[in-house]
């Protein structure tokens, strides 16, 4: 079993490998494609003469063949210099690394209230489907699905921060304070808002997967050996339908450390998010291209741990 | 809700069904799924509830379990258990019954088993939920009845999980799941129809020793009047919703009153043991010459891990003339499927020649091969899933042959001669497949194939899925259209009753080889493999019915199970 398993990863990691080849190429490529490029801001400055620009362009390898300065920056990644922002001079990993925990601590907390409230009203609305309780959960998903997130933020810090004053509008501290209260307040506006939209895909999906776990005969053995309709519940239907959600929350990794553009930008929270829009609005090439292979990899890592853990919970899987 | 309060049960009946009435929701075919269904169960007998698709066999015994699901309800009648009335009791208290005093195994052993809980703790959730001794004394409970059901090994089977089983495997856990608490009542809705021929001979041996140890009572729900001759005591016959007959087990299949009972007894396809005529003079030359076929079945990568080498398909040969039907006969697993998919290649051979019309089609490239397509054609098994939901009739038909350069008028009008050939009306072109039954899509399934005027016709289990009455029409169109096309056929079939009556020709497949092959006198009446042997021999209920055919019983004496 234990060679099985390692086979599979072996295979799964050279697959990975040859996948995060192409997508930074693809990157970079299409990055370079942009009208512009890393000098164009200096163009309009005064103080800067085409000689200036040209030595700066020398200075940085820009006038290098696209292929020469591919090659140059994947063989620094390899050995683990990711380069350094075109902005401060400060290297890509920790830019990168001061942005991830404000990302981790928003995005962390709204994905574990989406699952969490997610899979309740999931199983709640196949257990009573057609009830007024599903009715009304399945409007309320298409609603959090077709409005968008910012219009929620919007309306809550209307609501919460202007009319009740209850949390603040942004930001992730108060300077000068800092304590973990004080991080908590921020948060609670922000992780509810973005949650909203986790809750209502997943709470459909485990909807459908719950539906299906109970259409299944082993449900009907069940209840023809005398098992309470509780236990059916439990140990039957949320075990097998929580199974192809495993692959779903693999997918949601990504999306948890890269953060999320939009409510990071409305609630002015120093994530990943908002990070990528900077670094793209000053054409940093170096942060964007980094913050491109860290999310590759990081879907490459997800379907990894998804895969890896369905393989330990399902013994077709683990023994077959 | 109301129940006739009269005496139901006497000392030795141990469930009486009085007057059942289940009414379905508006808007279905018919308004009630059983209606005034009268039944008793007598102790320490098997009692079979025989009848064909819809006929509310399995509705009668979900509301005898209090199983039914939420939209069907008992609008009537009266269910007696063990001295107890079942209808209108608490949902907590059929839950009690449930299990301990009356037990249900299912059809299919696979899904009717949690895929991620052992075996052991499947079975010891029965003891638990009824709160039944201590989680040890459970689990040495669990392996001993593992043992008492005949599974091997049962201090390691406990661990196993349900698809590290085999099918009669599975059915033997379902079924010492069943007798954990020792039930009164045991019901079984057609428990052996999954399985394969010679794992349902010892299934319902398993059934029928057990039920004679424990003194059991047995509810046994069937489609198959074979496996009512192995096994009931009585019988009763379901018709629609109706009870139609019932009595005594010999006596109903013996001489059955009701015209229902005798056309369905007439239906069921018998071992006839007497060779086809065939529908003319055997040609000098094969249509079909097949040589040394092998598939060979690899899965895994080979660069990682462990490679998983399956022989589906190990050396087959065999000639095949115009005008014949041959028989390819086998258990799951056999590689009959696989041989019915090479010959049409939709699978690829590794090495061995299919000689077709002495062309060999095993190496032409798919381009090469798909002007020879239209003269191999097939039908599937599943009538169901085989036919575009989204197309109407006509487009199934028609969509063949115009992709091959028929004219689309044609096509319609040779769609439309067809579909009246299989004798379905005129109206049926434009109509989509889920307005038709089983039956009706099998024949829509048979036009289309028709549609290219094939040469050589590969039926794959056609009428398996099929109820007997409607597989008995549907081996005589095969046979008609046999008789007035001359096209040939290979007729890939797990029941070897069905294969008696249609095959001029039989091979029977054991693990990708064909161990014997022979006319239907020969594979039946003395059949020189003991793999046939074994196999004719779990046909259920042939005993009587080959000795009636042949006249003399001696040959088929020393074959019979039991």
């Amino acid at each position: 079993m234990v060679t099985r398993m390692s086979g599979f990863l072996l295979n799964r990691l050279s697959q990975s490998i040859v996948l995060l080849v192409i997508v930074s190429i693809i990157g970079f490529t299409v990055l370079n494609l942009m009208p512009g490029g890393p000098l164009a801001q200096f163009g309009l400055d005064p103080g800067m003469t085409q000689k200036d620009v040209e030595r700066l362009a020398t200075q940085l390898g820009l006038n290098r063949p696209l292929w020469l300065q591919y090659l140059d920056w994947a063989w620094r990644l390899l050995q683990g210099d990711w380069g350094h922002s075109f902005r401060d001079g400060s290297s890509v990993l920790a830019v990168i690394g001061r942005h991830l925990l404000a990302t981790l601590l928003l995005m962390g907390t709204s994905t574990a209230l989406a699952i969490a409230a997610g899979t309740w009203i999931g199983i709640r609305g196949a257990t009573h489907r057609y009830s007024l309780f599903d009715y009304c959960a399945t409007i309320g998903a298409m609603v959090a699905l077709s409005v968008p997130t910012f219009w929620f933020g919007l309306i809550g810090i209307y609501i919460f921060t202007l009319k009740l004053g209850w949390v603040p509008a942004g930001n992730m501290y108060t300077i000068g304070d800092g304590s973990v209260l004080d991080y908590l307040h921020h948060l609670i506006l922000p992780s509810l808002v973005l949650s909203l939209v986790h809750v209502a895909v997943w709470s459909r999906y485990m909807r459908t997967a719950t539906l299906d776990a109970l259409s299944q005969d082993f449900v009907k053995t069940a209840r023809a050996k005398g098992v309470s309709e509780r236990r059916i519940l439990l140990k039957h239907v949320v075990g097998n339908a929580l199974l192809p959600m495993i692959t779903l929350a693999g997918m949601q990794l990504p999306s948890i450390l890269t953060g999320a553009l939009v409510t990071e930008t409305v609630f002015t929270w120093p994530g990943m998010g908002r990070l990528f829009l900077d670094s793209l609005g000053y054409s940093d090439y170096p942060v964007v291209m980094g913050l491109l292979i860290f999310s590759a990899v990081l879907v490459v890592l997800g379907n990894l741990i998804a895969d890896i853990v369905i393989a330990t919970v399902d013994p077709r899987i683990r023994l077959g | 809700m109301v129940s006739a309060p009269q005496p139901l049960a006497s000392e030795d009946v141990a469930l009486a069904v009085r007057d059942l009435t289940v009414s379905l929701p508006p808007g279905m075919e018919r308004a009630h799924a059983v209606e005034n269904v009268s039944f008793e169960l007598k102790r320490g007998q098997i009692l079979c509830i025989i009848g064909e698709s819809g006929s509310g066999k399995s509705v009668t015994a979900n509301a005898i379990m209090g199983l039914l699901p939420k939209t069907i309800r008992i609008s009537s009648g009266a269910i007696r258990l063990e001295g107890m009335d079942l209808v209108g009791l608490s949902s907590d208290k059929l839950r009690d019954i449930r299990g301990r005093v009356v037990s249900m195994i299912f059809q299919d052993p696979l899904s009717a088993l949690n895929p991620l809980m052992t075996v052991g703790a499947q079975i010891e959730e029965v003891m638990a939920a009824h709160d039944v001794g201590t989680p040890k004394s459970r689990r040495s409970r669990a392996i001993e009845l593992l043992m008492e059901v005949g599974l091997p090994d049962p201090p390691l089977m406990y661990h196993q999980y349900p698809f590290q089983l085999s099918g009669g495997q599975r059915q033997r856990v379902m079924i010492a799941m069943a007798l954990a608490l020792e039930p009164a009542i045991l019901i079984a809705d057609e428990p052996t129809t999954a399985l394969d021929v010679t794992t349902q001979a010892q299934i319902l041996q398993l059934i029928r020793d057990i039920q004679r140890r424990k003194g059991m009572s047995v509810m046994f729900i069937t489609h198959d009047f074979g496996v009512v001759a192995e096994i009931a005591d009585s019988v009763v016959v379901m018709e629609k919703g109706h009870c139609v007959e019932q009595g005594n087990a010999e006596q109903v299949l013996k001489s059955p009153n009701h015209l229902y009972t005798r056309r369905l007894i007439a239906a069921v396809p018998h071992l006839t043991g007497k060779d086809r005529v065939p529908a003319e003079a055997a040609a000098a030359s094969s249509i079909l010459k097949v040589e040394c076929l092998v598939k060979t079945y690899r899965s895994g990568s080979a660069l990682f891990g462990r490679r998983r080498i399956v022989p589906a398909v190990n050396g087959v040969s065999f000639d095949l003339s115009p005008g014949r039907t041959l028989g390819v006969v086998g258990e799951s697993g056999s590689g009959k499927s696989s041989l019915g998919r090479l010959l049409i290649k939709l699978l690829d051979s590794d090495s061995g020649s299919i000689l077709f019309e002495g062309c060999d089609v095993a190496r032409l490239s798919e381009a090469e091969f798909r002007p020879v397509r239209p003269k191999i054609q097939m039908i599937f098994q599943d009538p169901f899933a085989s036919l575009n939901p989204r197309s109407t009739v006509g487009q199934i038909l028609t969509v063949g042959p115009i992709a091959h350069g028929v004219p689309h008028k044609a096509a319609c009008e040779q769609a439309r001669e067809l579909l009246a050939h299989v004798g379905l009306d005129a109206g049926t072109f434009d109509r989509y497949p889920h307005e038709f039954s089983g039956g009706q899509r099998q024949r829509i399934g048979i036009a289309r194939a028709l549609m290219f005027k094939p040469k050589l016709l590969i039926a794959d289990e056609a009428v398996s899925a099929l109820d007997v009455s409607i597989q008995a029409q549907i081996l005589k169109l095969l046979d008609q259209i046999q008789r007035e096309t001359g096209v040939s056929m290979i007729f890939i079939t797990h029941d070897l009753r069905v294969a008696s009556q249609i095959c001029d020709e039989i091979a029977v497949m054991h693990r990708g080889q064909i161990v014997e092959h022979g006319p239907p006198s020969q594979i039946f009446l003395n059949p020189t493999s003991a793999y046939t042997r074994e196999l004719v021999a779990a046909i259920p209920g042939e005993q009587q019915s080959s000795a009636r055919a042949v006249g003399s019983q001696s040959t088929l004496a020393g074959h019979s199970h039991k």
